[in-house]
């Protein structure tokens, strides 16, 4: 069983990261930096600590989709719109979880097209191909109405409530002042989750259907799906995974939005992977992460002299509460009056850093520049 | 320094990767003895046998394990106790020796960070990776469990200190790794020659002066060790159990030399003349069991003994011997030595095929100073990892050593492309003037077919063997495997003469 999760990563995953790595270093994506490292960025995008303990340690399937959702980005940067489509429903219909980078796709594609000169033209086209692979892989089911809102509860299933185990969702670290469950009932929860996740995402969706660019669309992933992660309903750990790819393709431009964000989402997973006694892995693996983030080639190296030192102080202080929460969770029991503590402590520490890093992510991704536009004008299809 | 803790920092967290992986006899044997050194005194530590795992180890590693049992005390009591502890494997006792091999590996970063601190810096790193990320160690040392890296960085710190020119120091350091394990006693020899011509030079009274510097200092060594075993006399008991010959000529599993050779043609030679007429009778006696009597394990060809294989190793050493006598220069000693490895590898008695480890970690180094030997070293270790591989025979462990091979296969290519393209102008007619016929090439043709024939061997070993026999002959492919990887050690070790012969 486990072969076929490496022979899945590998057939999928990494040409896919192979492809990206060549596309962005050779459209120049993310501007004209100096010292440039493609290899790191490969090695980053491959080797996050996280994918590989979820898929080949809890054991799950996420590389195939996550690899054709890499694809599909790969493919809206060299400008194959269609192929991106095609490869983006195949991603949703592996796991609709890929459903999060949605807004994304939509908003700049949809940008795109109405920038050129026959925009509805452009949006059938789309519009054909999205619906002709999802017919293709529904087909089985597509004899009966009923059979396809069989498949489609099961694939939704709301009745389990807002939030499994602890996850440093909006939702599961507000409940511990507001308790959601008991002022709301299912249906209105899932609608006020579905205002609170478009109100999350609608700037960087507005944003990129008015002024398409390709670190726009990156940083336009990275934050959909994180205002999916944070207010969605019935979100599990494992989803960190999906910020965590738009993440890693900024690697280069954010390093330390990366390896801060890399830390905090194998944190919120620490309960997870204790449970599966994965702990030696986990360590090896974050410090293996650690050792090629910091390698001594310097071009990647993120120079810390140069941060204040209140900014300094700022990081030093969740670093090292997380330290000490590594320890508890190991070595004490919690009272039994809360059986759940320190899961909650954990949880409500990536909470406050996920908040911060969105803040951040948006804010970035509204102050880009509006250069774009005008060129792809200019450089109509020949 | 940062560097080379750097690819150490990396290659410790793979090997904490490989904690859960193949577990073999020799945490049992380690284990006791940690329990050995710890619980009884010194006059008893090479008479007991409580157990089957007798201390083979000089006193030096008997001493080190006595050292490792302190902490391992602390940890968890039972792995130290001598009764209660006999194999003993919870994941306390596991985890523990996994993480006391990785943490003596630190010696072997110190020796790797000496020899090659000096080394421009892109092959400084690449030496770095050849040393510290070495697939034939992580597969000996964190797999199968030895304590090998260890000893290999003492090794590799005396060298450094004879390519330095500090011999006494040199000297002193290689005695500590004889106490420790006295298997690398094969490069005495070459030790001894060099120490007296280029240590003890000058006037007579000066030569005499630091040959006698020398000799007590080695001899202070020794005293250390075996001074307490003397003192109780049981130095005949410490022989017995240090040098066992009850042994046979090879290992169960033929390590690749020479004797691979002469055994296949003894039975070639047997089977032939049994076809035509000759009376052959079978032998009584196996090659891995003892010596029985008179009787040989060979049917045709003349019986070995240890006296033959010894008197081959020094036959097979004298030129690198001579040549150290004549002109003895600190920059050729690290080829000495490892040639000198290598031979006592390729017609030593029972040896092992991790005995390999001992020529091909030196080696890395001198691939550092042409393509010549780059090109060598690419070959050899390839051969020795895979030769290694009947080690790990079971399938969990399949994929980690083919991807340990592989990705160190791939790193040397890289590596060794771009050492090419970064050689000077001076360099390149150096070796052109040598007459190599590849010039530019990492591996020639010939090269190319012996390492495609690799993977046949491992094609017929895994799927076409099971495929056409069955269960039938299990001792067929790994005979195969031996063969053929005693193919590409002869080629080495003949490289090997040559380049001394012609060049030093």
């Amino acid at each position: 069983m486990r072969w076929t999760v490496l022979s899945s990563d590998l057939l999928l995953f990494f040409p896919a990261a192979l492809y990206f790595v060549w596309v962005y270093c050779r459209r120049n994506v993310g501007g004209d930096k100096e010292g440039r490292s493609a290899p790191w960025l490969l090695a980053m995008i491959l080797l996050y600590p996280c994918l590989i303990l979820i898929d080949h340690g809890h054991f799950q399937y996420n590389c195939i989709s996550l690899g054709l959702t890499l694809g599909a980005i790969a493919a809206v940067l060299s400008r194959n719109e269609l192929v991106a489509s095609a490869l983006f429903s195949l991603a949703i219909n592996h796991k609709q979880m890929s459903l999060y980078f949605a807004p994304a796709f939509f908003s700049h594609l949809l940008g795109k097209c109405l920038g050129r000169q026959n925009p509805i033209f452009e949006v059938m086209k789309l519009g054909l191909v999205v619906i002709g692979t999802f017919a293709l892989v529904w087909q089985p089911y597509l004899y009966s109405l009923e059979a396809v809102m069989e498949v489609l509860s099961r694939l939704s299933p709301f009745e389990r409530g807002k939030y499994e185990d602890y996850v440093a969702n909006f939702w599961c670290s507000t409940s511990i002042f507001i308790k959601w469950k008991r002022l709301f009932p299912i249906q209105s929860m899932k609608f006020l989750s579905l205002i609170a996740t478009v109100s999350a995402f609608l700037p960087s969706f507005i944003r990129q259907v008015k002024a398409p660019s390709d670190r726009g669309f990156l940083y336009a992933l990275l934050n959909s799906s994180f205002s999916f992660y944070l207010f969605s309903y019935q979100v599990h750990e494992k989803s960190i995974l999906l910020p965590l790819l738009p993440a890693s393709l900024l690697a280069l431009e954010e390093p330390l939005l990366f390896g801060w964000l890399m830390y905090y989402a194998l944190l919120s997973m620490y309960p997870l992977l204790c449970r599966d006694h994965l702990i030696l892995q986990y360590i090896s693996v974050l410090a293996l992460f650690g050792f090629i983030f910091y390698s001594p080639d310097g071009r990647s190296g993120m120079r810390a002299n140069s941060f204040s030192i209140r900014k300094r102080a700022l990081m030093t202080l969740p670093l090292l509460c997380s330290f000490i929460l590594h320890v508890i969770y190991l070595s004490l029991r919690p009272p039994k009056k809360y059986p759940f503590l320190f899961e909650a402590m954990i949880m409500l520490l990536c909470f406050s850093q996920f908040v911060i890093l969105t803040l951040h992510t948006n804010t970035k991704q509204l102050m880009l520049p509006d250069c774009s536009t005008r060129t792809e004008r200019g450089k109509k299809d020949l | 320094m940062e560097e080379a803790a750097w690819f150490w920092g990396v290659a410790t967290c793979v090997k904490l990767l490989l904690v859960p992986t193949y577990h073999s006899t020799d945490f049992e044997v380690h284990r006791h003895w940690l329990a050995l050194t710890s619980s009884l005194p010194l006059a008893r530590w090479y008479s007991d046998a409580s157990s089957p795992w007798t201390l083979d180890y000089p006193p030096l590693f008997a001493y080190f394990e006595l050292l490792l049992s302190l902490p391992a005390s602390l940890l968890d009591p039972t792995i130290v106790d001598l009764v209660a502890g006999q194999n003993y494997a919870a994941s306390s006792a596991l985890l523990f020796q996994r993480v006391s091999v990785a943490a003596a590996d630190l010696v072997l970063l110190l020796g790797a960070h000496r020899l090659a601190c000096r080394l421009p810096p892109f092959r400084r790193r690449l030496a770095f990776a050849f040393l510290l990320w070495s697939p034939a160690l992580l597969i000996v040392d964190h797999i199968h469990f030895q304590y090998n890296g260890f000893l290999l960085g003492i090794l590799l710190l005396s060298l450094s200190f004879l390519a330095e020119g500090r011999d006494l120091a040199g000297g002193i350091a290689f005695a500590v790794l004889i106490c420790s394990k006295h298997l690398f006693l094969v490069g005495a020899p070459v030790y001894f020659v060099y120490l007296l011509r280029h240590y003890c030079r000058g006037g007579f009274g000066k030569a005499l002066g630091r040959f006698l510097a020398v000799g007590s200092a080695v001899g202070a060594v020794f005293a250390a060790a075996f001074g307490p075993f003397l003192y109780h006399g049981q130095m005949l008991q410490v022989l017995h159990r240090l040098f066992p010959f009850g042994r046979g000529l090879c290992h169960a599993y033929w390590a690749p030399n020479f004797w691979v050779f002469y055994i296949v043609l003894d039975k070639i030679l047997a089977f032939v003349l049994a076809k035509l007429g000759f009376v052959i009778q079978a032998p009584k006696a196996s090659f891995t069991g003892g010596l029985v009597g008179d009787s040989s394990p060979f049917a045709v060809l003349p019986q070995v003994t240890p006296a033959i294989t010894f008197l081959l190793v020094i036959l097979a050493m004298s030129p690198c011997l001579i040549k150290a006598f004549l002109k003895p220069q600190s920059k050729h000693i690290i080829r000495w030595v490892a040639y000198a490895y290598t031979c006592g590898f390729m017609f030593g008695w029972h040896v092992h095929e991790k005995a390999s480890l001992h020529f091909t970690i030196p080696l890395a180094i001198v691939a550092m100073e042409s393509l010549d030997d780059a090109r060598h070293y690419f070959l050899l270790s390839i051969v020795s990892c895979y030769s290694l591989f009947p080690l790990l025979f079971e399938p969990q462990e399949y994929p980690v050593k083919i991807l340990l091979l592989a990705v160190h296969s791939i790193l040397m290519w890289l590596g060794f492309c771009q050492f090419r393209i970064s050689r000077t102008s001076h360099q390149r007619k150096m070796s052109d003037s040598r007459g190599s016929c590849e010039k530019n090439q990492i591996i020639g043709c010939a090269g190319t077919c012996y390492l495609l024939g690799l993977f046949g061997v491992e094609l017929w070993g895994q799927l076409l063997h099971p495929y056409f026999f069955g269960d039938k002959l299990p001792f067929l492919p790994l005979m195969l495997v031996s063969i053929y990887c005693a193919m590409g050690m002869m080629y080495s070790w003949a490289w090997q003469l040559r380049q001394i012969v012609r060049f030093c």
